[in-house]
């Protein structure tokens, strides 16, 4: 039960994400009918999984909404505005109550209550008053003049009848056809039904968690046909449902008695009981059944003993074509019919694509790649120790076959940001109307990947930069038109790759950051001495800082500053950077900077003295020999750059001398590029991170640990800190004391 | 109100849920209740849930029942219980007599 209930909420989510993207974008373009349908099925789909799991209160506020949306498909009333603000209000309401039974409440509390009371109120008077009673959209020709007379005329009942039998495995999916005939009661009367076990095999045989009934219900209700089919679309796939409207011919009953497994004659006496027939409407129709197959009623004696009936149904002509050639199909009914079954295979193929996994399984199958890739990297030391070709050759096709499951694993956590950033579409719509501010936001490279657990955790430092750049950065209508800009403002969101990075961007168009603004305000608190050189970069950066953001608001002149430190802080922890650039009076742009996995790279094995250590391969640029001549200084000379130089040696103090011949790694991080000296260079090596503990936590320059093939640990080392490191110390020894030849200040580019 | 009381058959109570987290068990229970006896009592006062599942449980066993010739009669019901059968419109098929237990049978 309750897990019925988590993934109505989680679905029930999902459908409303939908649903609110859906009239966004109906704002964007009214009279777009598949955007409107769109919204009114996931409307439906909540309703009909709140009706299952007998959630009255959802059920009976989806409803009034449905209601709304039904005329505005049938175009009974037009969208405007204010109704998109009314609906997004009332898909808002929805999560609250989804967030009432996902706590367990008996229903909502007074204040939420009242909220709703209200919601309904308005749809109620402004939308919904013109007609007290909802136009039941057609109902399927109760009384047509007949298409042609066949069969015996249309029988007495005015009822609905209709017959459903369960699959098998209903009951294991967690579905219970209990809910679904409780709530077929919902819209309608169950005037009688019949239950039908004959499909259930002997003792032994019947499995206790299969379901083996079968119903025929005649149902009287204003519901129309797809009414009705809707309350088991949730069971679509594993049931057969067969509905006769009201007033049905007689042939169609015979029809419907011919298609169902059951016998005939035990089927025909159901039909009568549950009242779709009268005993003389049956004889008759039986009669004209027999006459055009005969032998049917033979079998269907021997048909009785078992349900399958299967000998019995090789004697009948398909029901298709007795409904063919006696023309008794409506038109409508097929068409409906078809359409349906178009829905329901699009259906099937969507969930083709999908399949839901706990993330747990999928952590627990990351690891185990991990471990194979360790594993893998001993096997393919020990086969070349050995010095076996094949041996080796055979291991390295399996050290290929790692790869690409670990890739293939890796991606499985993958998910676009592009849902994250829709999200922003609504927040920048209210909060651009309460600011009175006019703001498009544009989306672009929504389809990058990054890890799940990522984006999860991106949420909360985009909302406040989207927020910040809303509040402060992008200017009033009046006053963007004063500077001669146009009067929307532009706000963009951009994610693309780069070199082993995600990279997402928030540019506004805005009035950009004030550096004197800054620079005062940070001298004010003390976080720069007065008088100190600053790189704009570096100016803009202290907004990052805590003491600056949180008190006082820099926000009227032009400096940013709620939280902006939490930004960072946030960032960091995924092992990220946040960046900012700005242009006075054109706007500015943060840009984050994470690392595509948390989990698995490829890593550039060097060695130092006896250790080995590990460079993220994607931020490798070249290897080049370090010539004796130059070994002294902390630059050297590539192809006319200036490259500063770490030396691993002297940073980690690894004793022991340096061998004749160094090598420099040539690695860059966000443009800037820097030297790491090592000994040896020892190749391309899958890395498997390992955090180090706590302990370890403060260390600059290190990023984790990893284990090599034979058994020893290596560190892997933290580029981006090297970098800064790097570029720092060159600073600071660049001001501090001015060298007589070129500065060898870190490049910019 | 009177109590259903006949204690010459031998009495099987079902005390926990008849829904498909217990239905494999139960429907072992069931069998071999009714195959150690001619007649068999069974008694559902104690039900706090059933579904489908648990309805088809009774469902095979009335059916095995009349097919070895034997009696299975549901003695007490639960509330829950009735009101599952009156649904499905077996009360009748069941044939057993429909009792609101009146506190302890």
């Amino acid at each position: 039960m309750d897990e019925i209930t988590s993934v109505f909420v989680t679905e029930s989510r999902e459908q409303l994400a939908v649903l609110e993207a859906a009239l966004l974008e109906l704002e964007n373009r009214p009279g777009d009918d598949d955007t409107l349908n769109a919204i009114f099925r996931s409307a439906h789909t909540i309703k009909g999984g709140a009706g299952v799991i007998e959630c009255g209160y959802i059920v009976a506020f989806t409803h009034v909404v449905e209601n709304l949306l039904d005329k505005l498909r049938n175009a009974e009333i037009t969208l405007d505005s204010n109704l998109i603000a009314l609906l997004l209000g009332c898909a808002d309401h929805i999560g609250n109550l989804l967030g009432v039974l996902e706590a367990g409440a008996a229903g909502p509390d007074a204040d939420l209550g009242a909220d709703g009371e209200a919601l309904l109120a308005r749809l109620q008077r402004d939308w919904l008053a013109d007609k007290t009673e909802r136009a039941h959209g057609g109902q399927p020709a109760a009384m047509p003049p007949p298409i042609e007379s066949s069969g015996g005329g249309a029988v007495e009942t005015d009822c609905w009848h209709i017959s459903l039998r369960f699959g098998a495995d209903v009951l294991r999916k967690g579905m219970d056809p209990l809910s679904f005939l409780r709530y077929l009661g919902s819209i309608g009367r169950i005037e009688r039904l019949e239950t039908l076990t004959d499909a259930m095999p002997a003792a032994e045989a019947m499995d206790p968690e299969s379901c083996y009934l079968g119903f025929e219900i005649s149902f009287s209700s204003n519901a129309d046909k797809t009414a009705i089919e809707r309350v088991f679309d949730f069971v679509r796939d594993d049931c057969s449902l067969r509905i006769l409207p009201p007033h049905s011919r007689l042939s169609d009953y015979v029809g419907l008695i011919n298609t169902l497994p059951e016998d005939p004659m035990r089927l025909g006496e159901i039909l009568v009981r549950v009242g779709a027939l009268t005993q003389v409407e049956l004889d008759e129709g039986l009669a004209t059944q027999n006459l055009a197959v005969p032998g049917t009623e033979q079998s269907g004696d021997a048909a009785r003993a078992s349900a399958g009936a299967a000998s019995a149904e090789e004697t009948r002509p398909p029901i298709g074509e007795i409904l063919v050639d006696q023309k008794v199909v409506q038109p409508e009914l097929v068409e409906a019919a078809a359409a349906k079954q178009k829905q329901v295979t699009e259906k099937k193929a969507a969930e083709a694509r999908l399949i839901r996994i706990q993330a747990d399984k999928l952590d627990c199958l990351i690891d185990l790649v991990g471990e194979l890739v360790i594993a893998g990297a001993s096997v393919s030391l020990l086969a070349s120790k050995s010095g076996l070709g094949e041996l080796v050759e055979a291991t390295s096709l399996t050290g290929r076959l790692v790869e690409s499951i670990r890739d293939a694993a890796l991606q499985l956590r993958m998910v676009q940001i592009g849902e994250t950033f829709n999200r922003f579409n609504r927040v920048v719509r209210d909060t651009s109307r309460e600011m009175g501010k006019d703001i498009e936001l544009v989306i672009s490279g929504g389809e990058t990947e990054l890890d799940k657990s990522m984006v999860e955790k991106l949420g909360d430092p985009l909302m406040h930069l989207v927020r910040n750049a809303m509040d402060h950065g992008l200017e009033p209508p009046a006053v963007r038109e004063a500077s001669g800009k146009p009067a929307r403002g532009r706000l963009e969101l951009n994610a693309f790759h780069d070199s082993g990075s995600i990279v997402i961007e928030v540019v506004d168009d805005g009035a950009g950051l004030n550096r004197e603004r800054i620079l005062a305000k940070a001298i004010e608190r003390g976080l720069v001495q007065p008088g100190q050189a600053l790189a704009d970069a570096e100016v803009y950066n202290l907004i990052f800082e805590p003491g600056f953001s949180t008190a006082e608001k820099v926000t009227n002149i032009s400096g940013r500053g709620v939280g902006m430190d939490v930004v960072r802080r946030n960032i960091q922890g995924l092992r990220g950077s946040v960046d900012v650039s700005s242009t006075l009076g054109e706007g500015s742009r943060f840009a984050i900077r994470l690392p595509l996995t948390l989990a698995i790279i490829d890593g550039f094995l060097v060695g130092v003295g006896d250790a080995a250590y590990v460079i993220p391969l994607d931020s490798v640029v070249e290897c080049i020999e370090l010539s004796a001549g130059a070994s002294e200084r902390d630059y050297v000379n590539l192809r006319g750059e200036v490259l500063p130089l770490v030396r691993l040696r002297q940073m980690f103090a690894i004793e022991g001398e340096a061998p004749q011949r160094q090598n420099v790694v040539v690695v860059q991080y966000a443009g800037t590029k820097s030297g790491i000296v090592v000994d040896q260079l020892m190749g391309e090596f899958q890395t498997v991170i390992k955090p180090l503990g706590n302990i370890f936590r403060h260390i600059k320059g290190i990023g984790g640990s990893t284990i090599l093939g034979s058994g020893e640990v290596a560190l892997i080392l933290d580029v981006q800190a090297l970098v800064q490191r790097c570029a720092r110390s060159e600073e600071q020894r660049a001001t501090s004391a001015p060298p007589p030849r070129a500065l060898p200040a870190a490049s910019r580019t | 109100m009177a109590t259903h009381k006949k204690k010459s058959a031998p009495a099987l109570a079902i005390t926990e849920d008849l829904t498909i987290y217990n239905a494999a068990p139960l429907k072992q229970r069931l069998l071999d209740a009714l195959h150690a006896s001619e007649r068999l009592e069974i008694d559902l006062s104690a039900v706090g849930e059933i579904d489908t599942a648990g309805f088809q449980l009774l469902v095979l066993l009335k059916r095995e029942a009349r097919r070895l010739d034997k009696e299975a009669h549901i003695v007490a019901h639960s509330e829950t219980v009735r009101e599952v059968l009156d649904f499905y419109n077996m009360a009748a098929a069941f044939g057993d007599p429909l009792l609101i237990p009146a506190g302890k049978a």
